[in-house]
């Protein structure tokens, strides 16, 4: 007898893909032989362009990769310039900094959470997860003027220091949050429906998945202990109590477990750095390289000139490259930037997670069903736009 | 263990690998000939001591007019046991072949596509080194310094022997 296989392409138009990704699927019968991810439906050169921009203007691309997590975006790569320059950003700037990081990946987590429990059947999800996002993406506004695309970080701190109300909105959020995450594991962690479609689902094991180059979320919840805000602690998160939540068994019930955990964490980070919030500037004193305040440039011939300068020009870190990466919400973010000792950067190449998490695909898929298939690409937590860049 | 010690270590024993071995920002980087490049990263890899088990990002740049040899393609390798981090980096040639990684880590496989699609590069022993990001007919590696901004192949077929090339530098060979 032949064995026949049947080849079924999944999007790029589908809403379960989460965007424009194409899986092209190898089934026998309903089991998955092989899943291929074909990507590159939304690449639009974004590290092309950023060399035609100054350091500042390069920041406003950033944010179009992880839409989802734009400050993560912004804070790796203006941290990635910062370790080029050498440069020191003042307390008050990097709190904040980690206040803003927080909550977006609480809003990356809530968009993972309602479209991943809608995939699989749980409709109700999306309602309440986008309720509690929209809260977040208020603060986003009310700080930097934009919901999504917020620029908020510059090189050498913030845009502009938060307005007058910033803490009682940020308490807000903190003091109903929990109770609203008690409502979503009250729908979902002992749902029986739930369980059975992600315990033992897309199991991955924590040798496979350091192959694999797995990171946050999807690299702890098969037990490896790896967090770049514990291991290589940046924006003063040492200075914070927070645990790294860890699953065992590396289904996607424990990435989801994984999730939630880090959700409270998050919380547990930004109560801490709004209570600790010191006072001071909101970004480098340094004028080459930072914006002076515009009341001084208007009355200071010093500061008219770097004013000047800095928003014509630039400024044109020494020659040299550099690595840095930061814990976004879907794992490690990295920005590698080259400076050839130009306004511009020379090259800039972002180590997208969502990118190297797509390419275990198969490897999680293979033998499972086909309404597996994308339970899976969403517990991977992908966001097509940082995936092709 | 502190990047001096590091650096020691790797001076003491894997000398004959590197070119040159730096501190940069606070950052190892060693510069390696390609050939020595599997070797060593099993080496760093399996090291009790330096367990360099995570590769954390393949990428390159192209240095037209600037460097002797064009292409740069940079390794960065972290230890996720003990949070430290090495960039490896190797100077290439346009015609040149690099080994790839994708034997001791899956996940150079994507990446390594990523830069063959976007400079050219080719991997030896790759599994499947085709375009990722671009259509599978486009031509041209758009991160090449060569490549103009701009421009924008024509989608269709009805005026492309209309369409001119600004750009018609010599050592551009996209076309």
């Amino acid at each position: 007898m032949t064995r026949k296989t049947m080849t079924l392409n999944v999007g790029p138009q589908h809403p379960a893909t989460h965007g424009v990704l194409r899986v092209e699927v190898e089934l026998d019968g309903e089991t998955v032989i092989s899943a291929k991810p074909i990507i590159g439906y939304l690449h639009s050169g974004i590290e092309k362009n950023m060399e035609a921009k100054t350091y500042t203007q390069a920041i406003t691309m950033t944010d179009r990769m992880d839409y989802l997590a734009p400050m993560s975006n912004n804070l790796v790569y203006v941290m990635a310039v910062e370790k080029l320059m050498g440069v020191e950003v003042p307390l008050r700037a990097q709190y904040l900094r980690v206040i803003m990081t927080e909550l977006t990946r609480l809003n990356s987590h809530l968009v993972w959470l309602g479209t991943h429990a809608t995939d699989i059947g749980a409709m109700t999800m999306l309602l309440y997860a986008f309720r509690e996002r929209e809260k977040i993406l208020q603060v986003c506004e009310f700080v930097s003027g934009v919901r999504m695309m917020t620029t908020y970080f510059r090189i050498g701190g913030l845009a502009k220091d938060v307005p007058e109300g910033f803490d009682t909105r940020v308490k807000d959020i903190i003091d109903t949050f929990p109770a609203k995450i008690d409502e979503y594991e009250g729908l979902l962690t002992e749902n029986k429906i739930w369980k059975n479609r992600t315990i033992g689902v897309g199991k991955i094991s924590a040798e496979d998945a350091i192959k694999s180059g797995l990171s946050g979320p999807m690299l702890r919840a098969s037990g490896v202990n790896w967090d770049i805000r514990k291991a290589n602690p940046y924006c003063s998160y040492d200075k914070f109590d927070f645990e790294v939540p860890l699953g065992k068994n590396g289904d996607t019930y424990d990435r989801y477990k994984c999730r939630v955990a880090e959700m409270r964490q998050s919380l547990r980070i930004i109560r801490q750095a709004l209570e600790g919030l010191p006072h001071g500037s909101y970004i480098s004193k340094d004028y080459k390289i930072a914006p002076p305040p515009k009341m001084e440039a208007l009355k200071n011939m010093e500061q008219l000139i770097h004013h000047f300068k800095f928003w014509t020009e630039g400024f044109s870190p020494p020659q040299g490259d550099v690595y840095h990466s930061i814990e976004s919400p879907k794992g490690e973010i990295g920005c590698y930037i080259v400076s050839d000792g130009s306004n511009k950067p020379y090259r800039v190449h972002f180590r997208p997670p969502s990118f190297v998490n797509i390419s275990a695909l198969n490897k999680l898929v293979k033998g499972h069903m086909m309404s597996d298939l994308i339970a899976i690409i969403g517990t991977t937590d992908i966001v097509l736009g940082e995936v092709d860049r | 263990m502190l990047v001096e010690q590091i650096k020691e270590q790797l001076d003491n024993k894997r000398s004959d690998d590197f070119e040159s071995l730096y501190i940069f920002r606070g950052d190892i980087v060693g510069i390696i000939k390609k050939e020595r490049l599997i070797d060593l990263c099993r080496f760093l890899k399996d090291n009790p001591n330096l367990k360099f088990n995570f590769l954390s990002m393949i990428t390159a740049a192209d240095y037209l007019g600037k460097n002797k040899k064009r292409f740069e393609v940079v390794y960065s390798l972290y230890s996720i046991e003990q949070h430290h981090r090495i960039m490896l980096k190797i100077a290439c040639d346009k015609n040149e072949e690099i080994p790839s990684l994708t034997a001791i880590w899956d996940t150079a496989n994507f990446q390594e596509r990523e830069v063959y699609d976007m400079f050219g590069i080719r991997f030896s022993n790759h599994p499947n080194l085709t375009r990722i990001l671009m259509d599978d007919d486009w031509v041209g590696h758009p991160q090449r310094k060569d490549f103009p901004l701009t421009y924008e192949a024509p989608e269709f077929s009805h005026n492309r022997g209309n369409v001119e090339l600004d750009d018609k530098s010599p050592d551009r060979e996209i076309f």
